[in-house]
């Protein structure tokens, strides 16, 4: 990469903008086609049930319907929902897209009904009859796995998707040397990811060209053009996908779903288009949800709190189904429980547990969240339990920056960090020795401040294709037209992400042209090459390398014509202004069209040159890479309410290099909020009966502009080696770093009721009960105090 | 069934029959063919479809068609043609832009709708009252912070082309 840029590393605005701010842009439920028809789904309100008979005659005869099918019309022609993820000894745990004989979860479909319009599609939906036997469901993902729990499928008995073990070091050793066993059994509840957009799809089958169009809200058009072809069993080349603009994704349109077979199905059976949008409902049902672990940990360390071994034992609530990464997130957090941390010996058991609920797969860090939540969690009891700074015993286990590449236990290496440097900034800028003294002052007025620290580390830029299931290269072709004009191709399919301007920022820089100059286009199987998609962390990274390499290739090409028609060394060449120019013979120039011009009526190019100027890459990444950061969270809780209110945030995060810090920083913020989502407010909560009792956004509590402090953001820059632009990624930064922050301010600030633990989301009546009923020989007088404070005013008024 | 009704939409007359049930964003998006206005969470609680009905910010997907009868409806697409900013952008949509106050752009239209409510009422919001403004709207993408730096920058924005 250059040093000195012009538009690489600079908060250019958005190329993307003007069409969303008009409400120009279009989403799925935006297309229109002529003819089209809408479908619905009637789904089960049982978590595990036997289906004994569908009766849709009453909806088949109701105004404006065209068809009702269900899983018998439907036998043979499509395929079960794909999984990618292979493990050792896993369970097959097939999804048919339309409920068979048995439903799962709820919110299974059951029937599709398809009418001429939403109204009549809404009325019709409640015709459908289905007569259900109920069965007992399994909830608790430990009682899934214990003896006796009812059966979910026949190829797992005990519900047991797979078992996943690692070992790295002596770990006997390691406990053997210990001055300190610690333990602590720590949960991440599920999560609903709530894209702002719901998912929608629309298929349009042409007979005479026998073309079949898919447009959906998805991260990954090509997986998903793949994965239809089979399930259809439709030649693939006649299967084109199309993601129009898409409404944030987080992880929950990384995937295949039902919806998307059955949809371009219907479209091919009954000759029109058929459009289905999820309502919000179905959202919070039938997409998948995210985290939903429960980790017991037992950590060995000296009296000086060195970390000298981990033992890990996680059970993961996988749902009723594999969607398309299931069994495989948990497997990350287990690659990823070192942390940031020298961690001599380590072992980890997971065991994926299946139960009468939504399948969780990706959700906004994927598996990396929980493992960090884990170790900085573990972190902190360490130093409460020896009574030090968790400032002091992170700094004290952290590897140092000449470790790097390092390999952790886990079997991954990291490839560039300097911990201390993003810890001292950190500190640094949220005065944190101040604040320290400002606790203390205030606990003594009976106000309990707490200060929590994260110190992260992430595995991003998914990723070399040996570590992934379906590939982790990226495509990109860049087409520069013979009017001067750019087009990049990219195989990634960004929704908000920023990528249209971050790459043409890109195009801009490498010829020497403006950003306006350079159109980005993604998301249509017809148009781009094939690609793998965007999620964890991948786009810049991955599909912003292979876009970085094809537009190198165009340079070199243009150089070498431009030396040949100048006569001069094309190495000797340089690009700006839109011009070529020579670094040699004093301000000797061409235009950059004159050279494009050549190569496209090839009359004038160098010998054996082929014309046109058009390059491609697939782009294979040696390792994935480790973007890290620190976070500092400052909160107060109000001892009579257990309110937990946010102070201050202060973020520092090493993304490597940047392309544009306003989208990283964009990114940050989000995350961190998703974050605070988590810790704070948000927990999927299925009752007793496997009825998911927070479906709506009523009961489901996401953060609002009011919950909010101001978050400070601030970067380290360690560029990383595993790719010539020397970033990292940072999609999932904020998210990974900021929960523990959360939870450990939280937990900071209950230190003096004796409190170690605080389960997430730490809502009030969950504080005030441990403010409340701490052991009384530990707790403080001050909520007593506070009280009479009260009463005195009221008095006083 | 239907209803007439007479609704000026971003400053055009529109006369239509509708089906009483027939929820206002259907009516703006399907029947007028207007897909900026979103719809997010049918029960009023994302803020996704928020618009102006004779000024007011609504979430129209919890308002009929119907009663919009004889009102008049601002939605995203007619924003620009607000306060003079003669079809340009409106210093709303300017600092969104500017300030990267959207990321996938799906709650925009509705953030932009409440927050040019927001400053008709209240040229000089504070961050608290741009945060309570804005308590109806959720964004799961950028964490507000830039949706506050927007509209702080429209706020100035109009100040200066008032004077």
């Amino acid at each position: 990469m250059a040093t000195a840029t012009k538009y690489i590393g600079k908060p250019l605005k958005r190329k993307e903008d003007p069409r969303l701010i008009h409400g120009l842009a279009h989403y799925v439920d935006d297309l229109v086609l002529a003819g089209m028809l809408h479908a619905g789904f009637v789904r089960s309100p049982h978590a595990h049930a036997l289906i004994k008979f569908v009766d849709t005659s009453k909806a088949q005869s109701a105004p404006g319907v065209v068809a009702v099918l269900t899983a018998e019309d439907v036998r043979g022609q499509i395929g079960a929902v794909p999984c990618a993820a292979v493990l050792p000894d896993m369970k097959a745990a097939p999804r048919p897209v339309l409920a068979t004989g048995r439903v799962r979860f709820v919110g299974e479909a059951v029937a599709v009904v398809i009418a001429s319009d939403r109204y009549a599609l809404r009325d019709a939906l409640d015709l459908v009859d289905v007569d259900y036997e109920s069965l007992t469901p399994v909830v608790d993902p430990e009682k899934a796995i214990s003896k006796g729990a009812p059966v979910l499928h026949e190829p797992s008995p005990d519900n047991v998707a797979y078992r996943w073990e690692l070992e790295g070091g002596d770990i006997k050793k390691a406990f053997k040397q210990a001055d300190k066993v610690i333990r602590q059994r720590i949960l991440n509840q599920r999560l609903v990811p709530v894209a702002m957009e719901p998912r929608g799809v629309l298929a349009e089958y042409k007979p005479g060209e026998k073309t079949l169009t898919v447009w959906s809200s998805t991260q990954i058009p090509h997986l998903l053009k793949t994965q239809l072809a089979a399930m259809l069993g439709a030649p693939e080349h006649s299967v084109r996908v199309i993601t129009p603009e898409v409404g944030g994704g987080f992880g929950s349109k990384l995937n295949v779903y039902p919806e998307e077979a059955v949809i371009a199905h219907l479209a091919m059976r009954l000759g029109r288009p058929v459009k289905w949008v999820e309502t919000r409902r179905e959202n919070f049902l039938c997409t998948i949800h995210g985290r939903d672990q429960i980790g017991d940990v037992e950590a060995a360390v000296t009296k000086d709190g060195v970390l000298l071994g981990v033992k890990w034992r996680i059970v993961a609530d996988l749902g009723a189904y594999y969607q398309l990464l299931t069994p495989l997130i948990p497997t990350l957090t287990g690659l990823m429980l070192a942390g940031c941390y020298k961690v001599p010996a380590i072992r980890i058991e997971i065991i994926g547990a299946l139960t009468n609920k939504m399948s969780t797969d990706a959700y906004r860090g994927a598996g990396r969240p929980e493992a960090t939540y884990y170790i900085e969690r573990l972190m902190d009891l360490i130093a409460a339990e020896l009574k030090k700074d968790p400032a002091e015993i992170r700094r004290k286990n952290f590897p140092q920056p000449k470790d790097f590449p390092y390999a952790t236990p886990t079997g991954v290496t990291y490839d560039s960090a300097n911990y201390q440097k993003s810890l001292d900034l950190a500190l640094q800028k949220s005065g944190y020795a101040k604040l320290r003294k400002e606790q203390a002052k205030l606990r003594k007025q009976g106000r309990y401040l707490g200060i929590g620290l994260s110190t992260y580390v992430e595995i991003c830029a998914m990723g070399p294709s040996s570590a992934m299931p379906a590939g982790g290269w990226e495509s990109a072709t860049v087409r520069v037209e013979p009017t001067g004009k750019v087009t990049i191709l990219t195989g990634a399919s960004p929704h908000g992400q920023g990528q249209e301007t971050s790459f043409a920022q890109m195009g801009a820089e490498i010829l020497g042209l403006t950003p306006d100059d350079v159109h980005v286009v993604h998301g249509d199987t017809a148009a781009v090459p094939y690609g793998i998609g965007t999620f964890g962390s991948r786009g810049t990274a991955v599909g912003g390398t292979a876009a970085y390499k094809s537009l190198i290739k165009l340079r070199d090409k243009l150089a070498q014509i431009a030396g040949h028609l100048m006569g001069e060394d094309p190495q000797k060449l340089v690009f700006g202004d839109g011009r070529i120019w020579s670094k040699s013979a004093g301000n000797k120039s061409i235009g950059l069209i004159e050279a494009i011009g050549a190569a496209y009526v090839a009359k004038t190019l160098p010998p054996g040159m082929e014309p046109g100027l058009d390059a491609t890459t697939f782009f294979e990444p040696s390792n994935f890479t480790f973007p890290f950061g620190a976070h500092v969270c400052v909160v107060e809780i109000d001892a009579e309410t257990g309110d937990v209110r946010l102070l201050k945030y202060v973020a520092v995060d090493d993304c490597g290099n940047v392309l544009n810090p306003l989208l990283v920083e964009g990114q940050v913020h989000g995350g961190i909020v998703q974050a605070v989502g988590q810790a704070m407010f948000e927990e999927a909560v299925y009752d007793e009966h496997g009825q998911l009792i927070t479906g709506e956004l009523m009961d489901y509590a996401l953060p609002r502009a009011g919950a909010l402090p101001w978050m400070e953001t601030h970067r380290t820059v360690t560029p990383s080696p595993v790719n010539p632009l020397g970033v990292k990624g940072v999609g999932e930064a904020g998210t990974i770093g900021a929960t523990p922050a959360i939870i450990n301010a939280v937990v900071d600030a209950l230190a003096p009721f004796g409190v170690r633990h605080v389960d997430m989301p730490a809502k009030r009546e969950r504080i005030w009960k441990l403010m409340h009923e701490a052991p009384p020989r530990r707790a403080p007088r001050a909520p007593a105090k506070a009280a009479a404070r009260r009463q005195a005013g009221r008095r006083a008024k | 069934m239907s209803v007439e009704i007479q609704v000026r939409v971003n400053g055009q007359p529109h006369q239509s029959h509708v089906e009483p049930r027939t929820l206002l964003v259907h009516y703006l998006r399907e029947v007028l063919g207007l897909t900026g206005t979103h719809v997010g969470c049918e029960t009023s609680l994302c803020g996704a479809c928020t618009v102006l009905l004779d000024g007011r910010a609504v979430k129209s997907c919890t308002v009929l068609a119907v009663q919009a009868d004889g009102a008049s409806v601002t939605t995203i697409e007619g924003v620009s043609g607000l306060n003079g900013s003669n079809g340009g952008l409106h210093p709303v949509q300017e600092g969104f832009w500017e300030k990267h106050g959207l990321q996938c752009g799906f709650c925009t239209p509705g953030m932009i709708c409440a927050s040019v409510e927001l400053l008709g009422k209240n040229p000089n919001p504070s961050e608290a009252e741009i945060r309570h403004a804005l308590h109806g709207n959720l964004c799961r993408c950028t964490g507000y912070q830039k949706i506050i730096e927007s509209v702080r920058y429209a706020a100035a924005k109009m100040k200066t082309r008032k004077r």
